[in-house]
């Protein structure tokens, strides 16, 4: 194993969209048939996720639609708020002024879920970057592509135009936008260019956590390639940990070397990809592994 | 002595104002405790917009009556007014408020800066400076120097909370990329105290620098959009730029005032429509003729 300490800490996360009831225990068991609430209509979106990402790994998550997959993602990257669970990152992660705000002496920050909004909006500045399915969630479609590249680097701090339009020139390049085209609009871009645009945007804060939500779903199969190559190279040239998010198991394979399964919001087997996809234990596991086309 | 035990005996001096009608200064007593309450508010959270209950004037939302309201709640029997419009001490919604106020309150009026105690103003600062005696009130139509981003109340209201600040940069960034500098001339956003975004009102370029550690305390108030909001005296404000791309006020380099002759202060440029020749006059027409007087 890893004998490094894990970068993010995720424990016990949890997330409902309704009011539970006495009757919901029944549903938070990925052995249930479902995890809506048949008596008040609850959905349990996530029942205790635990899981920890190291650095530069790439963690994959699988699951039907509907799993908590995209839930997952959302309460990390602050959109959502969790109803439970912790979520810590470690100190070598954070470094200046921001350390004394989430750190007391231990190794690993405050619960993260606890800070306010503004605190949340920090963190997001400075470490995390995310890729969504939709380049419409992830991009200013009339903003060019430089200023959406620019608006991170601007929450980063950044008030230099002249820096600011030098790093997202390098990073449209390493994107294989053509640079030239860095002041046109993403809505003029094809499906895959707004999806690299997006990458770049992700990536321009240099985050130490990379959240990929369906990136290649949509777009064609040599344009597929052509991303997951990207990520790829940009992971190990980066030094990025990354939360990849996908129903698609060639995907998952490709990029990371771990794995969680999940079932209506639950965790149902984790373990090294290779294993999982070889070897699966779970029902549900089997069933997606031998489903695949 | 309270601000209100202070009214009342001198409004029992002043038997005449008591016979027209209406309390002191127009509107009930606590109308005007209500907004300044808000005013005390704004000057404590420099650059915050404080909501506040707009009330009904004898001149329409949108004519000033933002900026009517914190005359009225501020004025005192001993106040000198001015009034101005872009600068200008004549023109009809300046004379219409300066006389008002002087009716409802029995105060002198003057064009002169630095005789008034008390100034109005829509969309100028007075190009002579101004002591920490005055107050400078200024009208305001649109409060919310986030609108031209965000069009949602709710949304700049949670953007000012956590001062994510990226997009209105973001709008400037753009706008140097079009067009190679900053294309906003009036209303220019600035940073007050370090903390909120405020819209300085529809002033010029030209008067944002005036706002920035100044002696003066300058209030805004916006009826129509129920907000006042403050810069007190020495406080920073500082103007959005980029360390590339510097904020500048308008050029008047090699123009000067036809009247006058100056070649310092903001000026309108009137354009002759018989043989379209261009000739520039001061727009703070209390210090022209000042000037040209003496």
């Amino acid at each position: 194993m890893n004998p490094e300490k894990p970068l993010i800490r995720v424990r016990a996360l949890g997330k409902r969209f309704g009011e539970g009831c006495i009757r919901c225990k029944g549903v938070t068991d990925p052995e249930a048939a479902s995890n809506r609430c048949p008596r008040c209509g609850t959905i349990h979106a996530l029942s205790g996720v635990s899981f920890d990402v190291y650095p530069n790994e790439a963690l994959g998550v699988v699951g039907e639609s509907g799993s908590g997959k995209s839930t997952l993602v959302r309460l990390l990257h602050f959109e959502w708020t969790a109803d439970r669970g912790s979520f810590h990152i470690h100190r070598r992660a954070v470094t200046g002024p921001m350390t004394e705000t989430f750190f007391n002496g231990d190794e690993y920050s405050y619960n993260l879920l606890d800070i306010s909004p503004f605190q949340k909006r920090q963190i997001r500045n400075a470490l995390m970057g995310i890729v969504y399915q939709n380049p419409n969630l992830g991009l200013r479609m009339q903003v060019s592509s430089g200023g959406n590249i620019a608006e991170r680097l601007i929450a980063a701090g950044f008030r230099r135009i002249g820096t600011m339009r030098e790093r997202a020139g390098g990073l449209l390049e390493k994107t294989e936008i053509p640079v030239a085209r860095m002041d046109e609009a993403p809505s003029r871009f094809s499906g895959g260019m707004q999806q690299r645009v997006q990458i770049a945007k992700a990536l321009s804060n240099n985050p130490l956590i990379l959240f990929l939500d369906e990136v290649t779903t949509g777009l064609d199969l040599s344009v597929q390639a052509r991303v997951l190559d990207l990520i790829r190279s940009l992971k190990d040239e980066l030094k990025l940990s990354m939360l990849v998010v996908s129903h698609d198991l060639g995907v998952i394979r490709l990029l990371c070397q771990r794995t969680l399964v999940m079932k209506s919001g639950c965790v149902v087997e984790s373990g090294l990809t290779d294993q999982i996809l070889e070897d699966p234990q779970h029902r549900y596991t089997q069933l997606l592994v031998s489903s695949r086309l | 002595m309270r601000m209100s035990e202070w009214l009342t005996t001198h409004l029992e001096k002043n038997d005449d104002h008591r016979n027209l009608g209406y309390p002191f200064g127009f509107m009930d007593e606590g109308a005007k405790r209500e907004i300044r309450r808000a005013v005390l508010k704004a000057v404590a959270i420099p650059g915050y917009q404080v909501p506040y209950g707009s009330r009904e004037m004898p001149i329409a939302r949108g004519w000033g009556t933002g900026g009517l309201q914190i005359t009225l709640s501020l004025v005192t029997p001993e106040d000198v007014l001015k009034v101005i419009d872009q600068g200008c001490d004549d023109s009809v919604n300046a004379v219409n408020i300066k006389t008002f106020v002087a009716k409802v309150a029995g105060i002198p009026v003057t064009t002169d800066t630095v005789m008034a105690s008390l100034i109005q103003t829509r969309h100028r600062i007075p190009e002579e400076p101004m002591s920490r005696d005055q107050i400078l009130v200024l009208q305001v139509p649109y409060p919310e120097a986030l609108r031209e981003v965000e069009p949602s109340e709710a949304e700049t209201r949670r953007m000012h909370a956590e001062a994510d600040y990226a997009r209105m940069w973001l709008y400037l960034y753009e706008d140097i990329v079009r067009f190679g500098e900053i294309t906003i001339s009036y209303r220019y956003p600035v940073t007050v105290n370090g903390r909120y975004i405020m819209d300085p009102s529809p002033i010029p370029r030209w008067d944002v620098p005036k706002l920035h550690r100044a002696e003066t305390l300058f209030l805004f108030g916006a009826g129509r959009e129920k907000r006042i909001y403050a810069v007190p005296p020495h406080t920073d404000v500082v103007p959005l730029e980029f360390e590339d791309h510097l904020f500048r006020v308008e050029d008047f380099s090699d123009k000067f005032c036809a009247r006058c002759g100056a070649t310092d202060t903001f000026l309108d440029e009137i354009i002759d429509s018989e043989n379209g020749g261009r000739t520039y006059f001061c727009s703070d027409t209390g210090y022209c003729a000042k000037r040209s007087v003496s």
